[in-house]
């Protein structure tokens, strides 16, 4: 399989009468788009606000964050069993817009959506302070369920992303990037593999995988170039600070930096996805199958992500204990829950195999932010959102929460630069 | 303008002071003017850059009898000297010694605002106590680690003295605090990931980012002799609150618990109750919260004399990224609660 | 006073030090199983905290999951 990545970096994002990329901007049209959205009968109320980094902006509650891109070839949608015709992910040419996103925003859950601030201390903490923002503002129509408005502001998400990838059409990319595993790899070259388990514990706690629901997934190899084109999308609101958004999954950190050493300081031997579900007997299960798939692999070693904290804790200590019985070394890349004061126990379960661990972060510190010149959504919730408490929002507008509330402050692919260290 | 010496005050106990020894461990607090026995090549260590204005003394019984008292007494003597360090010890493995250094520098950091540095021996009692919030300097176990021990203790305390960031334990050579402390570094997190599983396959050495932790265990309690005469109390850390969560409940990092009277009440439902926890889903316990906190259950076994009493009352909090400390808070409390309102044992539900 | 705990997943019950666990059925409904017609979940949750309560009159020396 070999997937071309083009993309195109939008340096900055405008309104504009028609939705087109001219030298490096990304003009949207905003009728069109909130006419998008609003072919969702589900949906009654749409509007469009576009944030830029640096702009004294906070946007809060987000839901997700997507990238905008299409297939060259003209296939329709993005998202394979989604948004977009069915089609295996990861070959052929992909055209992405690079610094730019769309966020959906408006409230859902009340408990698990997060912020982003364009400036001031907590944008160190997202990636999304360093994109042109075109933010989708929803709201559903009364007494919709919640399932039903989950999926509908995550469609909208996805085709808003998708058509602002259209304007790509036409436009040479800045860049082109290969990603082809290749044969003949130097087989001195310790074997990789990369196992990915995804959020699935019921209403906004899910993922898709080709749009089948994470939960009822057995384990299975997927090839590394699937996330990077689609094939995983992002349905749920664990908390802000470690949901994997779907833009998260489309720039898979670790599977680009196994890519970027592959065949010279390794051999990616694939990726292994698994779930993260709510019984123990399918946490056993999975993660029971899954170390045996990277055995089949014939993997020397595998690096573990997480989703979420708490009971997907277990998960990966199970995945990673049953495959370091195998003899596979394992690293496990996980954030930490020590309290607001750094002094408790990080993690919920433990296993003394797990001796190689990456900390990308205490999601309990606590940040205080000013108040910022523009909201775009509402700033109530911040008293609701996983990482915010009664008082979080001061009558001045400032604002105390934990970094758990940030989109991907402390996201456990390993994007950011964010650690925690022992004092 | 020339720069002068940064200030600092020494705490040493009656015997380091040369006053006495156990004969003389209950002596209060008092001063002397400069440096005192080990202060002495401390000063020199510290050279011309740091000058040791003052000693305090306290003896080790009069400071354990009384402890908060006596940090306060010790803060009173310090405070007229407007030292810039203050530095407690060596206490070695002298437990009395090394819970009086630790408590004066807490006092004193926390009233003067003073940075502060102690040095005992890793398995000092002080350590266990007040680790968290005070800078230690490992020490070997016995005096005849004075020598070795001064010149680091030294160095520390000019670092302080001259306003130097304080870097990782291993950097700068104290004690882990056990604190964990943010950082921005070079690589990514799946960069660093990668490079670790690489040296780990190479066999080459690595450190893991985050030592797995350990949990406190306590021996379990005895059990119940007689069901039928026991008063049973329900606990969840599931978030089953009233409508309206009327105490505010966070939904994650919970700051606090409540208790909700179930007098009278022989099932949970859904117009009457919620869950506010923000970390499952919470279709199902919305339907039914006897899902989790089971109520009807607990009642029927009552009514059939199963169980003596169901207890009054019933305690809530929300266990999503609750943090251990707090958690071990809330334990205790609600621990107590139950204990004096005559409750025999618990059962404890979680999501 | 003892304590059981009934849980989902019982390795986190046993990590972080419980001395007395019972096994729960799933994360979102611990004492229940809406799979079941109302009378059967009932019966599951009556069963679960008589189990509980059989862990409470039962002297244990070290963690114990109450299992059967």
């Amino acid at each position: 399989m070999r997937l071309e990545l083009g993309t195109i970096k939008i340096r900055d994002v405008q309104f504009g009468e028609t939705t087109r990329i001219e030298n490096g901007v990304l003009y949207v049209s905003k009728s069109e788009l909130i006419a998008l959205a609003l072919r969702d009968p589900r949906l009654a109320v749409a509007d469009v606000e576009l944030a830029r980094p640096g702009e004294s902006v906070r946007i809060i509650p987000v839901k997700d964050v997507i990238e905008p891109r299409i297939k060259a070839d003209g296939t329709e949608g993005y998202y394979p069993g989604m948004a977009g015709g069915m089609r295996t992910a990861g070959s052929g040419r992909t055209n992405v817009l690079r610094g730019t996103t769309v966020l959906t925003v408006g409230r859902i859950v009340g408990y698990q959506e997060g912020f982003v601030d364009m400036t001031g201390p907590a944008a160190a903490y997202s990636p999304f302070s360093d994109a042109n923002n075109v933010v989708l503002i929803l709201q559903p129509v009364d007494g919709l369920p919640e399932h039903a408005h989950e999926e509908a502001v995550r469609l909208a998400g996805l085709r808003a992303a998708a058509y602002l990838g259209e304007a790509s059409r036409g436009v040479v990319p800045d860049e082109v990037q290969v990603y082809e595993l290749g044969e003949a790899i130097d087989p001195t070259l310790p074997r990789v593999a990369y196992v990915y388990p995804l959020l699935s514990q019921g209403l906004l706690h899910d993922t898709y995988l080709y749009g089948a629901d994470a939960k009822s997934l057995l384990p299975t190899l997927i090839h590394p170039n699937e996330p990077l084109d689609g094939a995983i999308v992002s349905g749920n609101c664990v908390s802000a600070c470690d949901k994997h958004t779907t833009y998260h999954h489309l720039n898979n950190p670790v599977i680009e930096e196994l890519y970027r050493r592959h065949g010279s300081e390794l051999n990616f031997v694939g990726v292994v996805v698994t779930n993260l579900n709510v019984t123990l007997a399918d946490k056993e299960r999975s993660s029971g199958y899954a170390a045996k798939l990277v055995k089949l692999l014939g993997a020397d070693g595998a690096v573990i992500t997480k989703e979420g904290f708490g009971n997907p804790d277990a998960d990966v200590m199970m995945l990673c204990k049953k495959i370091e019985d195998y003899g596979i070394r394992t690293v496990l890349i996980t954030d930490e829950f020590a309290g607001r004061d750094g002094s408790s126990q990080s993690l919920a379960d433990t296993v003394p195999q797990a001796d190689a661990v990456v900390s990308v972060g205490n999601a309990n510190a606590v940040i205080t932010l000013p108040p910022m010149d523009r909201i775009i959504g509402d700033l109530r919730p911040a008293e609701v959102i996983a990482g915010g408490f009664v008082g979080s929002v001061a009558a001045d507008g400032v604002l105390s929460v934990e970094i758990q509330a940030i989109m991907g402050s402390t996201c456990q692919l390993g994007l950011g630069k964010l650690t925690a260290q022992g004092h | 303008m020339v720069r002068g010496r940064y200030r600092v005050v020494h705490y040493l106990n009656q015997f380091f002071a040369q006053i006495g020894g156990e004969e003389k461990a209950g002596i209060p607090p008092q001063v002397k003017k400069g440096a005192v026995g080990p202060g002495i090549p401390l000063q020199q260590a510290l050279g011309d850059e740091g000058e040791i204005v003052a000693t305090v003394v306290c003896g080790d019984n009069y400071f354990g009898e009384n402890i908060e008292a006596a940090a306060e007494a010790v803060v009173d003597l310090v405070a007229p000297h407007r030292p810039d360090v203050f530095v407690a010890g060596p206490a070695f493995n002298a437990g009395r010694y090394g819970i009086a250094c630790g408590a004066a520098c807490t006092a004193v950091m926390k009233r003067l605002g003073v940075p502060v540095v102690t040095a005992m021996y890793e398995e000092n009692p002080g350590v266990e106590l007040y680790r968290k919030e005070v800078f230690m300097i490992p020490a070997p176990r016995s005096v005849q680690g004075m020598r070795e021990t001064i010149p680091k203790l030294a160095g520390f305390v000019r670092k302080l003295g001259l306003g130097q960031p304080i870097g990782l334990p291993q950097v700068d050579g104290y004690l882990p605090r056990g604190v964990r402390v943010h950082a921005f570094v070079e690589r990514t997190g799946a960069q660093r990931a990668v490079d670790m599983l690489l040296a780990k396959l190479k066999g080459e050495a690595f450190q893991t980012e985050y030592p797995m932790p350990t949990f406190e265990r306590i021996p379990p309690s005895p059990a119940i002799k007689e069901l039928s005469a026991a008063t049973i109390a329900l606990v969840t850390t599931g978030g089953i609150v009233p409508r309206g969560n009327p105490d505010r409940i966070e939904a994650a990092s919970a700051s606090k618990f409540a208790a909700y009277s179930i007098a009278g009440t022989d099932d949970l439902t859904a117009d009457a109750y919620q869950t506010c926890h923000g970390g499952y889903d919470p279709v199902y316990a919305n339907e039914d919260p006897d899902r989790v906190l089971p109520l009807d259950a607990a009642r029927a076994l009552e009514k059939g004399g199963i169980i003596g009493r169901l207890h009054g009352e019933y305690y809530v909090t929300v266990g999503n990224a609750t943090s251990v400390a707090n958690a071990q808070r809330f334990g205790k409390a609600i621990g107590e609660r139950l204990l004096a309102a005559g409750v025999d044992g618990v059962i404890l539900t979680s999501t | 006073m003892p304590v059981v705990h009934v849980a989902s997943i019982v390795p986190i019950s046993v990590t972080v030090g419980a001395n007395r666990i019972v096994p729960a059925v799933a994360i979102p409904h611990p004492l229940g199983n809406p799979a079941l017609p109302e009378r059967d979940e009932r019966e599951l949750r009556l069963r679960l905290v008589e189990k509980g309560l059989r862990a409470l009159q039962t002297d244990v020396e070290q963690q114990t999951v109450f299992d059967g």
